[in-house]
């Protein structure tokens, strides 16, 4: 069965000494595709500390937590305890595969924080707080994040139920009960998504005292400086300015921001979830609702995470039209971000108004090959869903030749060497290099302030080894750069897809070169070894595969215990670790800056909260 | 054989019929100055055709929202292009996405704070329904759950051009409307939507009678409310209570399923 498996794990000459110096390591996870060894919990901050200072990966991607509770009827070969934090490392510096870590939790669900060797596993300790109840010593703020203060239990348990709860797995067999059908709201007596511990009495409740955060007075104002009273502020979570429902809770003094927290969890809607109790593929149209601007990359991420679990081969013509969707994507993700900055700025709808005009052309195309505008649910699992409409290509062809790229130019000529952007962005928001390497952000924030790193170039999928193009960077890490670095960006994007529409296999001819794998079109059973069928059953394992969104690193993390449904299913979004950043990049600035540092960190918040 | 075109003017002339009093008679020469019409038509015109929705994106849909207020659906053509971030200025709420548990409270409180006349568009299933995301923890089932809802858009998301159809379904609801019944120039017809409160879990404060009955029928167990045992009261007290409203339409659904085997 697993003899299927590819594993693009990282170089073995280098794991195998990894085991021998790791400190704490109990071993490794032989029967995974992603190879991962097994920290004592004890001992995680030495390992951590050992592979950010000795081997060089200073990015922690990603932490997350496995429940293992009820796992396939018994243990996972290795781990013995019910959870299991995870963490994934890379090297911005060297490129290349991941480290993974696992810390199989002692029983009182007690680890020690990363934050103060990795500040970026701030809000992901928080997130894994909040959904696991896994306490970790040493965090700063230790509090609920998507959920509020109060909540009973800790969702992502595997015996938590909700309210609205069938079976552990779809398909529900409840469905339609003697040819009829019932609803949820009626077999509760309030009518309502809503489930309640015996004993709670709604009359004595007490709410948790809100929090406020605490003053962090910033370097810059000294000792002499004048002393008056900091209030605090409250932005969101109804608020033109923070791009959906998001919450900043900020203390200023006279209009500067002294300390500023992220509050969030509006749009909470429960991905992961949902995503343990769907099939793999009902989870495909799941992630275009992720980062609602870019639903092809999120579903690249996705199928690349699920194809290296399986080992489905990708065909050519497959491959090709993943790239050229996603810079499609990437041009209109990058567009409408710069027209929001400048929204943000005050310059309110017009130059938005410009810089979406070419979305809809895009998005046009996109409706005409997937069905759907926004939602395009176009990839699978091993190439995509239906090939090119006849005249597709033209149509393409003339946009990234022609259309396109006079778009760009006028943009450029619009804003940049706009006086207002250059007088509100130069110097705002300026957060160093090594600071938000170290904060786990990624994507245009970090090219901003000079780190040429692209998963792209880092660590090529799919066919991009093949393009010529180049990652664009800027020194000065402000919110003129993050607006300039997507400008550029976009003509990258450009760029690939001239290349991309001009060499696609097949070209212009409908049903010549394959746009699925045979697997794809035979039904998934044909690689599991027995009779086509439509449910994928991975082997038992783990991967984590990431694509360059253009928000920054979208990674997917998938357990599977060989049933249809995957055990764990974990998003690493851009958005919400880019936002790691926020309160550090606003402190010391004014109010209306905050603002525009949340713009151009370029969040949607389908992704920030899941 | 092409139908004949109905005669516009005259069949305008009957409807305004009853509208027209004898009293008021226009003298020939002024026939092209003068125009007669109902008071409500004047003032269902004037709110229809400056009707401004309130700047508020929950989700995905709010992306389709910004589209059709730009310039290719160019929502202007209908006087909506105002949109208002303060609930103080705004006609119509267009609930645009996926209502959260989190969420609500704040939603309820906006809508409480708009003036009357207002409007609230259910833009998509997930505001309609709750959409894919139903069965989340964290996900109220259509927002209609607590407010009001005039138009209910489908979709996942709707497109631009849904949108703009259920638009003009609440100006038809606009238009409908009688300046002698309409709610908010009566005495004591508006009522504030109570707040939703953040506890174990969302409720409420209407139902706390309801809620207790549930969750103080059995004795304490400290187990279940330690642990994540979100499941236990509800779920055991679950398939017992069924509302009037569920057990007809569950009836209708079985004489539905009854129909379908016989026919």
């Amino acid at each position: 069965m697993s003899a299927t498996l590819v594993a693009e794990a990282p170089d073995q000459t280098q794991t195998g000494t990894l085991a021998d110096v790791l400190p704490g390591v109990l071993g490794t996870t032989s029967d995974d595709t992603d190879k991962a060894y097994l920290v004592a919990a004890d001992k995680i901050l030495d390992a951590l500390a050992y592979l950010r200072d000795k081997e060089g990966y200073d990015f922690l991607s990603s932490v997350t937590c496995v429940d293992y509770q009820g796992y396939n009827g018994k243990q996972r070969k290795g781990i013995s305890e019910r959870f299991d934090v995870v963490y994934h490392l890379y090297s911005t510096k060297k490129g290349g595969g991941h480290v993974v870590l696992h810390a199989p939790i002692p029983s009182n669900d007690t680890i020690a924080s990363a934050t103060s060797l990795f500040p970026g596993a701030n809000l992901q300790e928080r997130e894994v707080y909040d959904l696991y109840g896994i306490k970790f010593e040493g965090h700063p703020n230790l509090r609920r994040i998507l959920l509020w203060d109060g909540f009973n239990g800790h969702p992502m348990r595997k015996d938590w139920k909700e309210a609205y709860f069938d079976e552990d797995s779809k398909p529900f067999r409840s469905r339609h009960p003697k040819g009829s059908y019932e609803f949820h709201e009626d077999k509760l007596p309030w009518g309502k998504n809503a489930t309640y511990p015996a004993g709670w009495d709604p009359d004595t409740w007490q709410a948790p005292v809100a929090y406020v955060p605490v003053s962090q007075a910033p370097k810059h104002l000294g000792e002499a400086h004048l002393d008056t009273e900091s209030i605090v502020v409250n932005l969101g979570p109804h608020h033109p300015s923070t791009h959906g429902v998001f919450r900043m809770l900020t203390r200023i003094e006279g209009e500067t921001i002294l300390a500023l927290e992220p509050e969030m969890g509006y749009l909470h809607r429960n991905h992961e979830k949902i995503g343990e109790r769907n099939t793999y593929l009902m989870n495909m149209p799941f992630t275009d609702r992720l980062d609602y601007l870019n639903s092809m990359s999120n579903n690249w991420g996705y199928a690349l995470a699920v194809e290296k679990l399986t080992g489905i081969e990708v065909p050519e013509r497959a491959e090709y039209i993943r790239v050229i969707m996603a810079e499609f994507t990437r041009f209109v993700n990058h567009t409408w971000s710069i027209g929001f900055i400048l929204n943000d700025l005050g310059a309110l709808q017009t130059p938005a108004l410009y810089a979406i005009e070419e979305r809809e052309m895009i998005l046009d195309l996109f409706e005409e090959v997937s069905g759907a505008r926004l939602m395009c649910n176009y990839l699978r699992f091993g190439g995509v869903v239906r090939d090119l409409t006849a005249g597709w290509l033209t149509k393409a062809r003339y946009l990234a030749n022609d259309r396109l790229p006079r778009a760009l130019d006028e943009l450029d000529r619009m804003l940049t060497d706009n006086e207002i952007l250059m007088a509100r962005g130069r110097g705002v928001g300026y957060l160093p290099a090594e600071d938000l390497i170290s904060l786990s952000v990624s994507g245009p924030m970090i090219r901003a302030a000079g780190v040429a790193y692209d998963i792209r170039k880092a660590e090529p999928y799919g066919v991009y080894d093949r393009f010529d193009f180049e990652i664009p960077t800027l020194p000065h890490s402000d919110i003129y750069d993050r607006y300039y670095i997507r400008l550029l960006e976009a003509r990258q994007s450009v760029r690939i897809l001239q290349q991309a529409l001009a060499d696609i296999p097949g070209g212009e001819t409908v049903g010549f070169g394959d746009y699925a794998s045979a697997t794809l079109s035979q039904g998934f059973g044909s690689i599991m070894g027995g009779k086509g069928g439509y449910n994928l059953r991975p082997p038992e394992g783990e991967a984590y595969a990431r694509v360059e969104s253009p928000k920054g690193e979208l990674g997917f993390y998938i357990a599977s215990d060989g049933k249809p449904n995957p055990w764990r299913y974990h998003v690493r979004s851009p958005c919400y670790i880019n936002l790691n950043a926020l309160g550090p990049m606003s402190v010391g600035y004014k109010l209306a800056d905050a603002v525009v540092i949340l713009g151009a960190i370029d969040i949607v918040l389908g992704e920030v909260d899941r | 054989m092409a139908t004949v075109p109905p005669n516009f003017p005259e069949i305008k002339q009957e409807q305004l019929k009853p509208y027209l009093h004898d009293s008021i008679v226009v003298p020939d020469e002024l026939q092209g100055n003068v125009l007669i019409t109902t008071l409500d038509k004047v003032y269902n015109w004037s709110r229809k055709s400056s009707m401004w929705p309130l700047l508020f994106g929950l989700a995905c849909c709010a992306i389709e929202m910004i589209a059709t207020a730009a310039s290719r659906y160019d929502l202007a053509r209908f006087g909506m292009e105002v949109m208002r971030p303060s609930p103080r200025q705004s006609d119509l709420m267009i609930v645009s996405g996926t209502v959260t548990k989190k969420m609500v409270p704040a939603i309820v409180r906006i809508y409480n704070q708009m003036a009357e006349p207002r409007y609230v568009l259910a833009m998509g299933a997930c505001a309609t329904g709750g959409g894919p995301f139903k069965e989340g923890y964290n996900v109220v089932s259509g927002i209609d759950k607590y407010i009001p809802v005039d138009v209910y858009v489908p979709g996942c998301p709707p497109t631009p051009e849904a949108l703009i159809y259920g638009l003009l379904k609440v100006h038809e609801k606009v238009e409908r409307q009688s300046i002698l019944t309409v709610p908010w120039y009566r005495k004591d017809q508006s009522e504030f939507v109570p707040v939703p409160r953040l506890g174990a879990d969302i409720f409420d404060p209407r139902q706390v009678e309801l809620i207790k009955e549930t969750t103080m029928k059995k004795p304490v167990e400290a187990s279940a409310a330690t642990t994540g045992g979100g499941d236990a009261a509800a779920h055991a007290a679950g398939p017992k209570a069924v509302s009037g409203k569920a057990k007809s339409r569950m009836e209708e659904a079985k004489r539905r399923a009854a129909a379908k085997r016989a026919g």
